[in-house]
Formats: C-alpha cells, structure tokens, sequence
C-alpha cells in the first residue's frame, strides 16, 4: 500500500527572519515542521485539533494555530515563533511581567499565551479585564488558573500605554 | 505589585520570589521530553482496544510490517516475555482483589484504549499509519460499567480468577451512628454523584528510553513526577540491576498527580527499547490521554448527618461507592479514592458517631489512578453540602452553624470520626479570614435584594482538609515502593557559589525555588548563588519526587537540615583557618563574619578556595566537607493542611448555566515558603477544582466507548468564564518541622469543589430544588429545578 508521506513538495519561507527551504511530506502541519524539521521545539501540541492554544505561532503578521495549518500552505509566508518573538525584544515587557508573577507554571501553554498576548498588547489602550480574558479564552491553561496571566497582561499594557 | 527582590538582606523565605527555572519556559527554551531527539531514535505508535471489553484471539502484522518506515511491530505477548506483569496489591487493606496488568493486553482488553501491539516505525506518523494495518481479531465481551451492576456478585467478572468484580470494601465504625441518627432532632440526607473525569496535562505522557547494548544500561527521559519509583519499577520489571537504570525528568508539561501513576505504554516502551537495543520514543496524543490516562473519581454516595436540638451535628451516615476501570492503579492503588474520602469526610466537625463504608468495583473502563485531591474532595463536598442543609434546617446561618460545630481549638490534638489524624486545624481563624475578605454579609444582602428581582444567586462557604506529604507511617504497611522520605544535597563550589540537588521534582509549582530560598537563609546567600538540580535519578538524592503535596512540607526540611549542616562543616573550616570556634562566627551575605561585631573576617570564596585548592594551609588532618546530605521523614501518617473557601455565583433558572461572580481562599499550608508560589497552587488548584465540578466528565456508553474523548467535547475551564481569586493567608507553622510548612498543592482543587457545591445549592434552595451530580451541567440544573416545581 502506497504511504501518503511519499508525498512530499518543496516549501520557501521566512522562519523568525532566516530563509528556510526544505522539502516536507504535504500532509505534515505547521508545527511538526517547526518542531521537526527545524528543531524550533517552543511551539507545542496539545490537542492537534485547533481547540488548546499551545501551537499558536505568527504568519504574515497574523496569530494562527500551527496545528490546524499545513507547512505548505506556509510556502512564500513569513512566519514568527516563540523562538523568534523572544529574540526580537518586541515582547520583553511582556515576559517580564509573566516572570514576576509565575504567570507560568509548567510552562507548556506559555509560548501560546504569550504570542496571543502579544497581538493584544500591540493593539495598544487598556482594555478591561474581561476583554483581556476575552481574548486569551482560546488558549487552555491547565496550571494558573488564568488570572495571573492576566495580571500580566493587562500590566504590561497599563505601563506601556503610560496609565 | 512590584515584582520580588530575590536577593535583599533580612531573609529569603517568606518573599515572592520569582521563579530562576520559569524564564526559559516563558522564553520557548523550556525541554520537554518530547523536544528531546537523539540519534538512531525511533518512534511508536500503539494499536489500542477499540472495545470496552474483548478477547483477543490473534494479532496479524504482515500487512503492517510492509508499511513504510515501519522497523518492527511488536506485540502484548512479546512485550511479556520480557516485562513482569504490573500487580498493585494493597497489604495494608485486607480483602482487597487485584488481577495481573501486563504493559499490554496479552489475550483480553478490559477498557477501549487499552494497548495490544506497538509499531515500532522512524517516525511518529509512519508508525500511525501502520497501526491501522495491523489486524487484532477482537471477540467483545459484555462490559461492566455501572458501579453498582459491578458491586453485584453475580455481574460477569471482568478478570474470572478474581471471582466477581468487588475489588475491596472498608467500613469505618466510631461510635454509634445508628443509634445517633434516630435520636437526632432532625436528619438530612442526599444522594450524590461526581463524575468521573481526568486530568488533562496539557504534555501528553512521554517517553525516551534508550537500552545501551553495550554496557547493558537503560537511560529514561520521561515525563514522570517521579524518576526514582520509575528506576525501581525499570529495574524490578525488566530485570535490570538498578544502578544501570537511569531515569530523567526533564521539564514536564503538567503532572497534577497523573504523572506519578505507572502506565502499560510506559513500562511497554522501555522493554521494547530493550528488545531493540534503540533509542524508542512514545508521545501521547490527545485521543490517547483521554483513553488511556488513568482518569479519577467516579464516586455514588448517599449521606446522611444527625443533628440535636442545639443545632449541634452527632451523628453521620456515609455511604460510598466507587468504580476504579479495569486494574487497580499501579503502584499507589485507586482504592485510595475512597479510603480518603470516608477518612476526611466530617473531619473538621466535632461529632462523635459516624459510619461509613466505601465498596470499589472493577469496570470496563480507564484504570483511576492518583489526581489531585485524591477522593478528599468527595469527602469534603458530601460533608458540607450536608451541613449546610443542616444549618438551613436548624434556621441557623451557614457559617455561624459552622463556627458552632467545628473542633474547639482546645480539643487538639485529636483525631475525627472518620479517623482522620490531626495534631491541629487553625478551622476558626480560617473561617474567619474568609468571611473577611469575602464580605459574607455584603454578599448575603445583595442575594436578598437579587432574589427580588428573580436572579437567583447563592453564596457557599465551605470547610477543607488537605491530608499532604504521606509518611511511612501510611505507606510503609501497604508494601508498595513507595519512597515516603525526601532528600537534599548541598555543595559549596570553590568561588563560594552552591549547588544544591534535591528530590523533589518540580512541575512548575516552584518547589525548587522554595527550596533554593530555605538554602540560601541557611547560608546567608541570596538567589543568584544558588542552582537546584532535580528530576535525575542517577545524581540527586533518592526520594518521593513530587507526590500528595510534600514539596516544602518534607523536600522543604530535608534542604534546610542539609544547608544548616553545611553551615556547620563552614563554620568549623572557617574556625579553623581563623583560629577561632566556630560559635563566634556567622555567614551571612556570603561572608564569614564575627557573631559579636559583625566585621567581616573572609568571604564565602575564599573559605571555598582554602577547602578545595589550600588544604596545604590548614592544621593537619582537616578534612573539609563542603557538600552534605539531609533526609527527612515525617514521623506522621501525613501532615494536616486546612482552610475555607467562598464561593459567589449566579444561577441562570431558565437556561441551567452557572456563572461565577467571585473566589475567596483563605488557606493554612503552614509556613509560607514563597507566597507568590503558594497563591498560584491555590489559584490554580482552584480553577482546576471549578472545571472538575462543572464541566469534566469522562463519558462512557454502555459498551465502553469514550463518548467524549477531544478538547472540544471534553470542557475545561477556559479564562473567559473563571474568577479572579482571592487570597487570606492563615500561617500556623508546623510542628513536626522546623521548617512549619506544610502541603497546599490540593488544597485549592479540594476546597472549590465542595464550596461551588454549597453556592449553587445556596441559590437552589429557595425553589426547594438541590444539585445531586457533578458536573453541573445545565440539564442538570434544569433538571433538578423542574422536579423541585413538579
């Protein structure tokens, strides 16, 4: 019987700003790929199926579920890890606040809550706890219990807004 | 809140202190088993039971063993040749029946997910796609699912040479309830149901075992909250002297008591490693985790409580029952889910005639295995929703009912009906702190003046007991390897920094940071000085891990006996080097310093330095030991936490939803080590508390299909709907220790259950309507309210 990982095609992107060229199976998902292929292991499975959170990387600017996306649908795109985010600075802030309040435990949802965060924080003001909780309600904590997460969050966003 | 200083003067324990290890996690460096690849390795996939119960009358590879990729299938019966079967007898609790679990079912699968060959394949999804191929021919047997159908001698036994399906029994007997109830002034009774569920890491069990053919050693990485009970269960099992056998627990994505249990896939992956002489990897997945992790509660209940004419509570009736799936849970044994329950229920309460008895039975279904909390919830919960029915009886209010019936602070130490050891509860400050913060009265006016409107909102308060850090005093008798003492090594390094290798192990409470903060007060060094290694059974020092809420409480003490040693070997090097005695020195801030002025005489580098490189300048025959050793064992069945928790919520009468308007938690874990790490256990405790009660539920059908085995059909609490917490610390240190701290990992899951419980029927009660099962789902609450209208 034939096995669909023959199937494989050529894929170009950008990966935290590095040219990437590889060839994947077609039926590989985003994250296998970062996680395999480019041993960027920050990204994380936990459900496979779009519901958790834990896979959450950047594409082209925009917060995506690397579980629910295929790594050839990835071609040409320009995609940002927890590696990546780090790295850049853009959230230092951010992490910070998460370190100062263990707003982590285990750590296994964080680089998820962190990358979600982050398009909330970009998008500037200070919004109310609700809507802070709003906008993380698609990522799955097993260990906090959520409000220290959003202690940071909604600090770090008070502090940069000047508030 | 300003983030903590973790290297101010005047003390470490007692800060926030910010976790060393947290960083890389928040970073994408952490290293979780499954992050971890090493050269050569395969993966495996493994064929599960699609039926609650079967037969196995054939495997058939052939068409698998072409697939792509695939290295080699490898079935039950091959796996146990090689790997003793798993066997969890209880010798402490007598007539309890345990059958045989090999890591794979051989001829007969008791619960759908239940392994039966693993391919074995060079990558995840080839070894998948092989699984499909391979062919068992399964004959179904009819499956026992219902708790009380399995308690029935005459139910078709799951394992025949057990004879029936009762795995055990205990009734406990103080004083004469019989008699109690039926002189009691008034009775309330209920019948329960908590629903059995499971513990969701986000990190799927995972595995890397990896068998050196050459020097016949085997190395584990694995997602386990203890590296040396899996040492001792690979050695033991596979026949490997235990000093080849290694264990290593790398950063862990979530343990909450699932991850000290023994899995067949586990122990299956490390014999085929074995078998192959490959390093083997096994991650699983979600629709595994939900079949196959060993799941918890599954309790029926009635209770009934007696109360006399003062409203004083005398007497009480519990009867418990329980389903524990197919095996008794290895190594710690499922039976534990109701011992604790019937052991804690009514422990805060000062009555004095109480029986109870808990009957388990084999099911076809997941194995029910250790998880937060561990059957005292159920105790807990069954107990409060009684009190307070009582109290409403008597027309007293709840708390005040409460204040009137818990152990008098003079009574200690002593042990409850259920015989439940206390050397003291701080119940009243508790109750006090919580209604504090949670301005009880506030909350109750505004109810009354909501009900005016038809809003429907109810206020539960309600009492917990966390029973933490399991002495041999329990496990001991039970015969189970099941390492009740804790250690910790502590070495100065020569440039007067020091590592410190625990047992504990660490899955992001912060344990590790707790005991970096006791060393360093012992040492008079801040954090920056300190590296805490864990999680590696070869290297530190042998103990329990992580297990019932003994990280400070009993790795606590062991690091402050060890620093305090190491303090002594300092102080008497330095003595030595300065020709004085060492009760005129102290350490502090890393310097060696005169205990009458202060003045500095030497660094902490330089004490170092002259111990390792300058022996040549001391008198002779010193013998500096600058790394030492400490264990502790607690010298009680376990250490005894308490609290109140408050809980304020909204019930939507016409559509069944529950809202929650507000927490409190006012908690006594003893001596608070780090606050910051004892608010996020209780907060998280907490939240994982609320999921259990209104939202989880492992969901069988008749013939043992998992109905609901996706994060999109199993709910879990997401932030959207929880509550912010808030927190009252009551701190009575222990004195079993010097340290005083004792467990608080369970007693924020313990505490919510029984308190959103008491709530929800605080805003039913008006309608005369209660709710009986748990989860709380909206047809529950709907439920329960129409039959209440008739």
């Amino acid at each position: 019987m034939p096995a669909m990982s023959e199937d494989t095609a050529e894929i170009n992107l950008i990966v935290n700003g590095e040219p990437v060229t590889r060839t994947v199976p077609v039926r590989r998902h985003l994250v296998d790929f970062l996680r395999l292929d480019l041993e960027l292991t920050g990204s994380h499975l936990a459900c496979e199926h779009g519901v958790c959170g834990a896979c959450t990387v950047r594409v082209d600017g925009v917060v995506v579920r690397g579980c629910l996306m295929l790594a050839v649908q990835a071609d040409g795109a320009e995609v940002v890890t927890i590696e990546g985010l780090s790295d850049s600075g853009e959230v230092a802030d951010l992490q910070a606040e998460f370190e100062a309040r263990n707003a982590a435990q285990c750590g296994y949802c964080t680089p998820g809550m962190v990358i979600t965060s982050a398009e909330l924080v970009a998008a500037g003001g200070v919004p109310d706890r609700d809507a802070i909780r709003d906008h993380l309600s698609g990522n799955l904590c097993r260990c906090t219990g959520y409000q220290a997460i959003v202690d940071a969050v909604e600090e770090t966003m008070k502090k940069r807004a000047g508030a | 809140m300003t983030p903590p200083d973790g290297n101010g003067a005047g003390g470490l324990v007692g800060k926030g202190v910010a976790r060393p290890n947290v960083k890389r996690l928040i970073h994408g460096r952490g290293r979780y088993t499954d992050d971890i690849s090493v050269p050569h390795m395969l993966h495996i996939a493994f064929v599960r039971s699609p039926y609650g119960h079967a037969r196995i009358n054939g495997i058939d590879t052939s068409m698998a063993a072409e697939a792509p990729g695939v290295v080699r299938i490898v079935t039950a019966a091959e796996v146990a040749e090689i790997c003793e079967p798993m066997v969890a007898i209880a010798a402490h609790r007598p007539g309890h029946k345990s059958a045989p679990q090999h890591a794979m079912a051989v001829d007969h699968a008791c619960y759908q997910g239940e392994p039966v060959a693993a391919v074995v394949a060079a990558s995840r999804a080839e070894a998948e796609d092989a699984a499909d191929l391979v062919i068992v021919e399964y004959e179904e047997l009819p499956a026992v699912m219902d708790i009380l159908e399995a308690l029935d001698p005459a139910s078709p036994p799951i394992h025949p040479d057990l004879g029936d399906n009762r795995c055990f029994e205990h009734t406990t007997v103080t004083g004469d309830a019989p008699v109690a109830l039926s002189n009691a002034a008034f009775t309330v009774e209920q019948d329960f149901e908590f629903g059995r569920h499971t513990a969701v890491t986000l990190e799927g069990r995972a595995i890397l075992a990896h068998w050196d053919t050459v020097e016949e050693r085997l190395t584990v990485h694995h997602s386990h909250q203890s590296p040396y009970q899996m040492q001792d269960v690979f050695s033991r099992h596979l026949g490997i002297p235990e000093h080849r056998v290694r264990v290593i627990t790398p950063d862990i994505g979530g343990g909450f008591g699932l991850k000290i249990n023994v899995h067949g896939e586990e122990l299956a992956v490390a014999a085929i490693a074995k078998m192959l002489g490959k390093p083997v990897k096994f991650t699983a997945d979600r629709l595994e985790s939900f079949a196959a992790d060993c799941q918890t509660r599954d309790h029926i209940a009635t209770a009934k409580m007696g109360v006399d004419g003062d409203g004083r509570i005398t007497s009480m009736d519990f009867e418990n029952a329980l389903s524990v799936g197919a095996y008794t849970a290895y190594i710690r044994f499922g039976l534990a889910e109701g011992m604790m329950a019937i052991t804690c229920a009514a422990a805060p309460y000062a009555l004095t005639d109480y029986h109870a008895r808990t009957r388990v039975a084999y099911v076809n279904k997941g194995i029910v295995g250790m998880f937060r909390g561990v059957g005292v919830p159920v105790g807990c919960a069954v107990t409060e929703v009684l009190v307070d029915q009582a109290a409403a009886k008597a027309e007293i209010d709840p708390v005040e009912f409460r204040r009137k019936n818990y152990h008098r602070d003079e009574d200690y130490p002593l042990t409850s009906v259920g015989g439940y050891a206390a050397k003291y509860m701080s119940l009243h400050r508790c109750l006090d702190a919580c209604v504090d913060i949670m301005d009880y009265d506030g909350l109750r006016a505004e109810q009354a003046a909501q009900r005016e409107n038809n809003v429907w909102r109810g206020v539960g308060v309600a009492t917990f007991v966390e029973a933490a850090a399991f002495g041999p005093v329990y496990y001991g008798p039970s015969g189970a390897r099941v390492s009740t003492q804790d250690g910790c090594t502590v070495k100065l390094e020569p440039t007067g920094v020091v590592r410190v290798m625990t047992s504990v192990t660490d899955q992001g409470q912060g344990t590790l940071t707790g005991i970096a903060q006791i060393v360093g007060d012992q040492l008079g060094i801040g954090m920056d000085d300190i590296d805490v290694i864990a999680g590696d059974s070869a290297t530190t020092p042998y103990g329990g891990g992580a297990w019932a809420s003994r990280g400070m409480a009993m790795g606590g003490e062991a690091a402050l006996q060890a620093g305090k040693a190491l303090k002594g070997n300092i102080l008497d090097l330095a003595a030595s080097v300065l020709q004085t005695t060492a009760d005129a020195l102290t350490l502090e801030e890393g310097e060696i310093r005169d205990a009458a002025t202060g003045e500095a005489r030497m660094d902490l580098a330089e004490l170092a330095k002259v111990g390792y490189f300058r022996q040549d300048t001391l008198p002779g025959g010193t013998q500096p030991e600058l790394m030492v050793t400490r264990h502790h064992v607690p010298d009680t069945p376990y250490y005894v936490a308490n609290g109140v928790q408050g809980a304020h919520v909204e019930v939507d009468i016409e559509t069944g939803f529950i809202k929650l308007l507000g927490w409190w938690v006012a908690d006594d874990c003893g001596r608070v080590v780090n606050p910051l790490m004892v608010d996020e256990q209780i907060r998280g405790g907490v939240i994982q508390g609320i999921g259990n009660t209104l939202y989880e539920h492992s969901q069988y059908d008749e013939t043992g299909q998992l109905l609901n085995a996706t994060l999109a059909d199993y709910l879990l609490p997401m932030a959207g709907e929880m509550p912010d917490i808030k927190i009252a610390h009551v701190e009575t240190p222990l004195t079993n220790t010097e340290l005083g701290a004792n467990g608080i990992g369970e007693s924020g899951t313990i505490g919510a259950i029984a308190a959103l419980w008491c709530a929800v029927n605080d805003a039913l009660r008006p309608l005369g309507a209660q709710v009986t099962k748990q989860p709380f789902t909206p047809e529950h609450v709907l439920e329960v309210i129409a039959a209440a209208r008739g």
